[in-house]
């Protein structure tokens, strides 16, 4: 070639891209400030990839279903090849994805793929958010971020509950009918809100195209943009590590985006493909055939939402029935109260980190993944929480595990009303209780060391176990948690004594401080006074 | 909880005799600092990092032909080919072939390039050093007093006039777009306390199109009727039988404990809305020995011996009776429409 | 729970409601079956009801009386018909073991000869609905597509979109029709047995039953195609949530795993 003998003139091709490119667009100020930026390794820092990755396939395989689904109610008669439906009268949006799954080569495959990865996303999305809030992730600089995470498992949902909702099968059919049923019931503009919604009476023949263009249009385009920011955030805060031998709050301690974390992250993308393909190709899901076409009138039973509108579903199947006529008008208690509660569960959840930083009054920066236990009251208040999501849940599914455990419907319907509120204090109790046993199984190792499992013989023919004492890595690991002290109300009268005024939300914030920090609700670290002491062998054998 | 009393037995003896004295150097809980980097097999056998580079490779090469397959699936199964693979039952040749290929030609990538930055590349950890978010005060400074000459130059605070025709402006300007949504529907009007049941009308059975007549209807049978007139076919079908939509049910008349069911029933033959008073399900779960229907969706139990009042569940109020009788030429017929809205509750209902 | 709630309601009450329910039944039945279709050969009638007479003092007569006029533990036989003792003791209902909120399918303990011999006696106490022929229950050239219609309107809402069977109040249930015989299906929807309500032929004439039955076997018999795969028992989203959960989410998490891990070092030589 003729290049070869300019090569030492010349900058290799890959380099002369970059120039050209760095001239526009100044990459190579950004790769210095990223190329070789370090991520930490834990697998639960995996869990927002799981996410990424999910949406990625829904989003390449959504694009490719959008090709062959026609969104439209227009009633036509079935001719395709599945035979227990020909004949049938259903809408066009039916009929695509029939054709779309029995005669489009691979249409079945990548429908498949687009549902279970929404299943998975919503899922990892629920993990990830937990991992956060366990870790106390969320904390300053962090809560910006942790409310855009918040947003897309919110929209998320939507975006799934439009979708579920496109080809228009008596299951989700059945699903819009609740939703409309559950629109009515707002008070005063509610039949208004459900007139526009569907262009008329339900069903009419308007929903279909109008969800569509929220499905893959509106909502997935507000939720990338909040994607891009979620990440964009991720890089300026970089990553939160456990603590460790060197793992402090000032640094960030793993491998190198350039070459480590490009390989991992990018095979990740591909495995988290791969394995959803492959449950595609495994294990059906939403059998539009086997359900039929939608149409008012019929119903099957078993008719639940896909798993992120459980909650709710359980919510609306346990709700008593109150109905309040007055005046001519119905308010309808029994589906109102449901649809406030749904929002407002889910809102505690998203604005819980403004509550604790208020509480704890800590305004500096957090970059420490804090193990659970050392903040029992938080880890608490989060398996109360999810505690009474899954009580829900078990309510939305309550005619299944009802046939499939031999119990009354009407049994189980009282268990979830009752447990939605006593099972999250439960939990509460019980996990405040777990957490402080296990700092003090973390104070005894560090003071008497691990246990060994050797039993030694004394001389005067005592048996007792070997404790080795721990390297210092691990000391460090176990005793570098900080710990708040209980705040205090200032004293009644200051220093000319004059009586102070303290306000009754400042009150209300030291009693919660207290039950934070408070004498029993967290385990002091051990000392290392304490440490000496029992280390140096004093006033022992 | 400050300090815990350590009892004596608990401590391990003869721990300093067992491995000489513990080292308590001035601060056993200082940070260390990050380990030493200790090499992995593939850092100081060149063999075993030759197998890992031949492991990766392998996976690469097993993608590639998983994607052969893929596209050779494709072109060989036919679409409507079947076929039973354990433990899976009677599935789609190709949706399983094209799936499988598909999935491992992918997750073989996945493998390879972790494998490859697991064994390969360089595992030392380093650390970045991490800077506060906030500006320092200079940049804030700086900030302030930039947005301050910028603010007084626009005269945004000064010329207030220019202000709050902006702020009436933006304000307004969105109420164009919420006009436009008016067309969205039309307004409710009567729409939902009217169904197509008038006096006169035939119950049709919807299994045979016929209309029915008494003595078709058995004690303790289940029958679905629309009104006469309608039509699967017709462009507002779905509308018209998502209020329509009848369930008929014979009950000895002594056991009917409702006085206006009875009297509204022939002959015990009792005509009930179909669709839940709670959201709108089609509710059809009827039980003959306890004459109890359960909704499907969400399990609002009605008594059809007791005016359909309301039993479990979150339903608020009884399924609308309608009212029928029996025409000259023996089949049954509606009295005229339901008295109330049927369906979910809305405010207007009353 | 389940036996408090059971008991809420009276037992006696259900099985007068059952008495009144069932006679009516085989008295409308008897008012428009064709007549005359029995003649056929009257001595071995008379001889199975005979021998079907012994089987029921020993089998049923404790519970349902020793003339088939019911007891407190048991309804009255009288006007149920053949094709009610035909589905009853044919699927292993009858004799019921022990109370409970419904009897359950069991293992058959009558030979198909008992049971018609049975049914001959039964079905002589009053007129009721007669055990279908093969040809009657036979779905060949049944309109599949129709049944399905006819599924979801009539059958889906307690059996499920497939007949994976759902539940019902307190602690009742509508069974899964995986396996049922087409002349259990058919006896099924002609008697209503328990909680189920009847679809006698004036409403639901024997070619729509033939459609369902089509149906079912074609939606939820041994050669049903699932195309995509597992079909998660049929139950729709509940199982479709858990497999995500289980296996997706399980599956993705084990392979971050492995991501994150630390490679193993080389051991200390």
């Amino acid at each position: 070639m003729s290049t070869v003998t300019n090569t030492q003139k010349k900058a290799p091709a890959g380099e002369r891209v970059a120039d050209w490119a760095d001239g526009r667009l100044g990459i190579y100020t950004l790769a210095k400030a990223n190329m070789r930026k370090i991520f930490p390794d834990h697998w639960s820092f995996m869990l927002g990839e799981i996410c990424l990755y999910s949406f990625l396939i829904i989003i390449l395989t959504g694009v490719y279903l959008t090709m062959f689904f026609h969104p439209s109610m227009n009633e036509v008669e079935y001719a395709g090849s599945y035979v227990p439906l020909q004949g049938q009268l259903m809408s066009e949006a039916f009929n695509s994805t029939m054709h779309i799954s029995f005669e489009v080569r691979g249409g079945l495959l990548i429908r498949q793929i687009h549902h279970w990865a929404a299943l998975i996303f919503l899922a990892g999305m629920f993990v990830h958010m937990m991992r956060v809030f366990f870790t106390g992730a969320f904390r300053k600089p962090r809560e910006i971020n942790w409310l855009f995470g918040f947003l897309l498992f919110f929209l998320g949902m939507f975006t799934g509950f439009t979708g579920y909702s496109l080809p228009d099968d008596l299951l989700s059919g059945t699903g819009v009918r609740f939703m409309q049923g559950a629109i009515l019931s707002v008070p005063i503009v509610g039949t208004y809100l459900s007139m526009f919604l569907f262009g008329g009476e339900f069903p009419g023949g308007d929903f279909v195209a109008r969800f569509y263009s929220a499905h893959v249009l509106l909502l997935p385009g507000i939720m990338l943009g909040l994607v891009v920011a979620h990440l964009i955030l991720v890089f300026v805060h970089k990553h939160t590590h456990f603590e460790g031998p060197g793992r402090t709050n000032k640094n960030v301690v793993g491998m190198p985006l350039l070459p480590v974390y490009m390989a991992k992250a990018g095979g990740f993308f591909f495995l988290v493909f791969g394995v959803i393909a492959v449950i595609a190709a495994v294990a059906s899901i939403n059998p539009i055939w086997a359900l039929g076409p939608y149409r008012p009138d019929q119903v099957s039973t078993g008719a639940q939402p896909d798993w992120y509108m459980g909650f709710a579903e359980g919510l609306i199947r346990v709700m008593p029935g109150w109905e309040i006529n007055l005046w001519g008008h119905t308010l309808v208690l029994g589906v109102m109260i449901p649809l406030a509660i749904f929002p407002a569960v889910l809102a505690a959840i998203a604005v819980y980190p403004f509550i604790e930083s208020w509480i704890t009054g800590d305004k500096r920066e957090h970059h420490i993944a804090q193990r659970p236990r050392n903040a029992p009251t938080r880890t608490a208040f989060g398996v109360a929480w999810i505690t009474a999501y899954m009580i829900m849940l078990i309510g939305g599914g309550n005619d299944l595990w009802a046939t499939h455990f031999h119990l009354s419907i009407n049994s189980i319907t009282w268990f979830v009303r009752i447990f939605f509120f006593a099972g999250p204090v439960i939990a509460f109790i019980v996990t405040k209780r777990i957490c402080l046993g296990l700092q003090r199984r973390d104070k005894d190792k560090v003071l008497h060391g691990r246990e060994s499992g050797i039993i030694k013989r004394l001389p005067h023919g005592e048996f007792v176990e070997v404790h080795e004492p721990l390297s210092q890595g691990e000391l460090y690991r176990l005793t570098a948690h900080e710990q708040y002290e209980p705040a205090a109300l200032p004293p009644a009268v200051d220093e000319n004594g004059v009586e102070r005024k303290v306000g009754a939300l400042e009150k209300l914030r030291v009693k919660l401080n207290k039950g934070y920090y408070g004498d029993d609700n967290q385990v002091a670290k051990p000392t290392l006074e304490e440490y000496k002491e029992i280390q140096s062998g004093h006033g022992h054998h | 909880m400050s300090t815990q009393e350590i009892p004596e037995e608990n401590l391990p003896a003869g721990q300093d005799t067992a491995h000489g004295a513990v080292k308590v150097a001035d601060n056993p809980f200082a940070d260390p600092g990050l380990p030493p980097h200790k090499p992995r097999v593939q850092d100081i056998d060149e063999k075993a990092a030759r197998r890992s580079e031949r492991a990766v490779a392998y996976m690469f090469i097993l993608s590639m032909l998983a994607t052969v397959g893929f596209i050779a699936s494709y072109v060989i199964f036919p679409v409507d080919k079947n076929v039973y693979i354990w433990p899976f039952g009677h599935v789609s040749a190709l949706n399983f072939a094209l799936g499988w290929t598909l999935g491992l030609a992918l997750f073989f990538i996945g493998a390879g390039a972790v494998h490859w930055a697991r064994t390969l590349m360089s595992d030392v950890e380093m650390a970045d050093e991490r800077h506060p978010i906030a500006a320092t005060p200079e940049v804030k400074a700086q900030v302030m007093a930039d947005f301050a000459q910028g603010a007084a130059e626009s005269g945004f605070g000064r010329r207030k006039l220019i202000r709050n025709t902006l702020f009436g402006a933006l304000a307004m300007v969105p109420l164009s777009g919420v006009v436009l949504l008016r067309d969205m529907g039309p307004l409710p009007e009567k729409k939902l306390r009217t169904t197509l049941w008038a006096k006169g009308k035939l119950l049709i059975n919807m299994n045979t199109h016929e209309p029915l007549r008494p003595e078709d209807v058995a004690v303790g049978s289940l029958t679905f009727a629309m009104p006469e007139g309608l039509s699967e076919h017709d462009h507002n079908f779905q509308v018209e039988i998502a209020k329509a939509a009848l369930m008929i049910v014979r009950i000895q008349p002594e056991d009917i404990k409702d006085k206006r069911e009875l009297e509204w029933s022939h002959e015990g033959i009792v005509a009930f809305s179909k669709i839940c008073t709670h959201v709108g399900c089609p509710i059809s779960l009827y039980e003959q020995q306890t004459h109890h229907v359960l909704c499907p969706c969400h399990q609002s139990t009605f008594d059809l011996s007791d005016g359909a009042r309301v039993i479990f569940g979150p339903a608020g109020h009884a399924l609308p009776q309608l009212r029928i009788g029996v025409n000259d030429k023996g089949f049954l017929e509606a009295h005229g429409d339901f008295d109330e809205p049927v369906g979910p509750a809305f405010w207007e209902r009353g | 729970m389940k036996k408090l709630s059971a008991r809420r309601r009276h037992p006696l009450a259900a099985v007068v409601v059952l008495l009144l329910a069932l006679a009516a039944t085989g008295g409308l039945y008897a008012a428009f079956a064709p007549a005359g279709t029995a003649k056929a050969d009257e001595t071995a009638q008379s001889l199975a009801i005979e021998e079907g007479k012994k089987l029921y003092s020993v089998g049923c007569a404790s519970c349902h009386g020793t003339g088939g006029q019911g007891t407190s533990d048991g309804p009255s036989l009288v006007g149920v018909g053949s094709a009610s003792v035909d589905f009853q003791v044919g699927t292993g209902r009858m004799p019921a073991q022990q109370p409970g909120a419904q009897v359950p399918k069991k293992k058959v303990i009558y030979s198909q000869a008992e049971i018609d011999q049975l049914a001959a006696y039964v079905a002589s106490l009053g007129a009721g609905p007669i055990t279908p022929t093969d040809s009657q229950v036979d779905p060949a050239g049944a309109d599949v597509a129709k049944g399905g219609e006819l599924f979801r309107t009539n059958c889906a809402q307690c059996h499920n979109f497939t007949g994976e069977g759902g539940a019902l109040t307190h602690g009742k249930y509508a069974p899964s029709l995986e396996g049922v015989s087409p002349k259990h299906l058919y006896e099924a929807m002609q008697t209503g047995p328990q909680n189920m309500p009847s679809f006698p032929d004036t409403t639901m004439p024997e070619k729509e039953k033939k459609d369902i039955i089509a149906y079912v076997q074609a939606v939820n018999g041994e050669k049903t195609v699932s195309p995509g795969g597992l079909s998660l028992g049929g139950l729709g989203p509940v199982s479709e949530g858990l497999f995500a959960w289980v296996f997706g989410l399980g599956a993705l998490i084990a392979v971050a795993i492995w991501v994150a891990a630390h490679t193993a070092k080389a051991k200390k030589s």
